[in-house]
């Protein structure tokens, strides 16, 4: 069998409470464990002395857009997409076209991230026929196509019957929802965040109450039912209250956020960048501070990067006619560094656990730890390394991004996929 | 002419006209000061000028519009620039050319400067980073209408001798009203106090940030008021059952003769038009001696020649 060897580097494992200098040991496509081995040899031995060694980064939501919208990502141009952001598993959402709410359609997407070899791919499933809100996919299909978890995605459930059903039914399989709480009748047209920068560039608004209603109701229906909700993208100042007050009562919700959350605001808006529209919409400087109150007190639990890939031609539209979404798989890492780690809003240990293993916890997919046996899907953060983002390098099809340009610190040095080494940088 | 403010030229160096937010109160004097060098154009006998001999203008109309789109045609024409003219009806954009391609498709035909009108806030904005010809905003969304803020500006300067200290009184549909925002940016730069008044549907919160008093009340401020600007219910901009009825909003909101008499005698009565006759403003109202709605008009022209030459990179006092 072959031996693999990473030396030097700080191992931080959260799900082990690990943060040490030490070795890491892979035979063939598992983790053989860590710290030293005295009767082994390596064959290959990787130095990553000054580097942070974790588990695989674990992005829990993102768009690839195959079967039907090829000109904006496929399968494989986001998997390689996210490996070079030094992420190993991806949960993609339902949103291709069709919507991923059969068995065929979940087993069509491993078999293409098989074609394709590059990250891990984990289909997350319908929660209704078509996205449409009406009636329930086959859930079960889903389950044994493998969906990893049931999200409408960016068509949220109006009916609260609808929802409280979905979370029942998901029940029955240990599935979160992944519910993206938005009212759809109180953002219709709207490009923005609603509030000064709206009305002071004459574009429509989505208030912040159009996704804190939404976010309540779904917590009091998970208290009805007992089912796992995940809240995608929390974006408002109340919407992290309500998450942490139904922690508080002991309700299964967990939360994620993505760093345009973080780093960006409505202010950002006065550009009519189409760049900067997504959904929901860059909010103020007082929501990013409680976001980043409910990362530090563990309120909100994952980030994400949304990646969500358009191509030039359907961005480059009048602001109100252009698509929501921003790419991210390729910059998630350093732009959590750049929002969280370097400002001292979360240690290094905090932030590798939002993620690898929180997300991995969630999923249910036994991933994001180096637990001796564990698939060795492995990161090596390169944490001071300075680099330009540069959106006509990436590996994925879109360049949607509005952080092009932008300086940063710290990028995935090495990665290691099932045991194989994909790539170490120079 | 009664033009108070000192007539002093300021260097201009800008190349597009986006928004009265942009500008400094010397921008908008020299502007307005310029627009006077104008205001013989629309009277006999009409001399034309030759400050744009060999430019070529392009309306770049992608919204319906009848007067803005005759008053710029009209003004690059009387200062002697070839005049083009698109709108989207029929065109290009139509058979799915996106609206960037199709202004460059026309500036590569030889264009120095762009009149752009677009239902998509920020529509000029994108544009001005994808061509290289100078671009006039003509109306963009609910965002800005500059040059409609400088006509009513130099209509209220023009009628009663100053900006600086009078109190204005911007009646309706504030929300989606692009002139609403030109006129606050423009008046208050220019030391007037701005009142904005309409239903709490039509009135975004966030406004009194802007440094204006907020009234919901139209009979109470009408006193107060030097000028009142009637805005137009912006019908296709708007969602259903912002307000109740037009009756309603008629009474409530709407200009009449009687609501008149508790004006001061010679409040002036401004109406961006297109006016709809028996919702914001009743034809005797409209027609009566407060009125300055057509001299608005008239004076459009003299403001959009003033922009015109500006922009085309003519010093201002010649």
């Amino acid at each position: 069998m072959n031996l693999l060897r990473i030396v030097n580097g700080r191992v931080i494992d959260p799900s082990q409470n690990l943060d040490r200098v030490c070795d890491v040991w892979v035979r063939g496509s598992r983790i053989l464990g860590i710290g030293p081995i005295p009767e082994a040899r390596a064959e290959r031995t990787i130095d990553a002395a000054g580097m942070i060694v974790c588990p695989g980064l674990i992005d829990m939501h993102v768009h690839l857009r195959e079967p039907g919208q090829e000109e904006d990502e496929t399968i494989a141009t986001g998997a390689a997409a996210a490996l070079e952001g030094g992420i190993t598993s991806v949960a993609c959402m339902p949103t291709a076209d069709p919507a991923t709410d059969s068995q065929a359609g979940a087993e069509f997407i491993y078999l293409q991230a098989e074609r394709a070899g590059h990250a891990n791919i984990f289909p997350v499933g319908a929660v209704t026929k078509e996205r449409k809100g009406s009636e329930l996919a086959e859930i079960g299909g889903l389950v044994e196509g493998g969906a990893v978890a049931f999200s409408d995605s960016d068509h949220p459930i109006t009916s609260a019957e609808i929802m409280r059903r979905a979370l029942e039914y998901c029940r029955m399989f240990d599935k979160p929802l992944l519910a993206h709480c938005e009212d759809p009748e109180l953002t219709r047209g709207g490009v923005m965040h609603e509030g000064f920068e709206s009305m002071r560039l004459g574009l429509r608004g989505m208030p912040a109450a159009a996704e804190e209603v939404v976010v309540h109701r779904d917590i009091e229906l998970a208290r009805l039912t007992g089912g796992r909700l995940h809240i995608q993208h929390v974006s408002t100042a109340g919407s992290v209250t309500l998450v942490r007050r139904a922690k508080n009562r002991r309700i299964q919700v967990t939360a994620e956020v993505s760093p345009q959350y973080l780093l960006l605001t409505e202010q950002d808006m006065a550009k009519y960048d189409s760049n900067y529209k997504v959904n929901p919409p860059l909010r103020t400087n007082e929501d990013v501070a409680a976001i980043i109150e409910g990362l530090k007190d563990g309120t909100i639990d994952v980030l994400t990067s949304g990646h969500a890939p358009l191509a030039f031609e359907k961005k480059m539209r009048e602001l109100d006619q252009a698509p929501n979404g921003i790419v991210g798989l390729e910059t998630l890492l350093p732009l959590c560094i750049s929002a969280l780690v370097e400002p001292g809003h979360l240690t290094w240990p905090q932030l590798i656990e939002k993620l690898t293993t929180r997300p991995g916890q969630i999923l249910g997919i036994e991933r994001g730890t180096l637990h001796p046996g564990a698939d060795a899907d492995i990161v090596v953060i390169n944490p001071n390394i300075g680099w330009n983002i540069d959106v006509s390098a990436f590996r994925s099809k879109s360049r949607n991004s509005p952080f092009d340009g932008r300086r940063v610190s710290g990028r995935a040095h090495a990665v290691i996929l099932a045991g194989a080494v994909r790539y170490v940088r120079e | 002419m009664t033009a108070v403010e000192s007539p002093k030229t300021v260097s201009w160096t800008r190349r597009h006209l986006l928004g009265l937010e942009d500008l400094s109160a010397a921008e908008l004097r020299a502007i307005l000061d310029h627009a006077e060098t104008f205001a013989s154009a629309s009277q006999p006998p009409r001399v034309k000028r030759s400050g744009l001999t060999g430019r070529v203008v392009v309306n770049l109309f992608f919204e319906p519009s009848t007067r803005t789109r005759v008053s710029f045609g009209l003004a690059a024409r009387r200062l002697g620039a070839d005049v083009l003219d698109f709108s989207s009806s029929g065109s290009s954009t139509s058979k799915g050319e996106t609206f960037i391609d199709t202004a460059k498709n026309i500036e590569a035909m030889g264009v120095d400067l762009m009149v752009v009108r677009h239902a998509s806030s920020g529509a000029p904005h994108l544009l001005a980073q994808h061509v290289d010809c100078g671009i006039v905003n003509a109306g963009d969304g609910a965002h800005e209408h500059p040059t409609q803020g400088l006509l009513d500006i130099f209509t209220i300067r023009q009628k009663l001798g100053r900006v600086d200290g009078l109190t204005v009184g911007l009646v309706g549909d504030i929300a989606h009203s692009r002139v609403a925002r030109s006129n606050i940016h423009g008046l208050l730069k220019l030391g007037a106090k701005v009142i904005v008044c309409g239903p709490p549907t039509l009135m975004p919160q966030a406004i009194t940030k802007f440094g204006v008093e907020v009234s919901h009340d139209l009979d109470p401020i009408l006193p107060r008021c030097d000028v009142i600007n009637m805005l137009r219910i912006q019908f296709e901009r708007q969602r259903n059952g912002l307000f109740p009825s037009i009756p309603e909003y008629a009474r409530l909101f709407g200009m009449n003769v009687e609501r008149l008499r508790k004006a001061k005698p010679e409040l002036l009565l401004l109406a961006p038009g297109p006016i709809n006759r028996g919702v914001e403003i009743t034809p005797e109202a409209a027609d009566g001696p407060n009125s300055a709605i057509l001299e608005q008009v008239t004076n459009g022209l003299a403001v959009r020649m003033a922009v015109l030459h500006l922009l085309s990179g003519q010093p201002a006092d010649q």
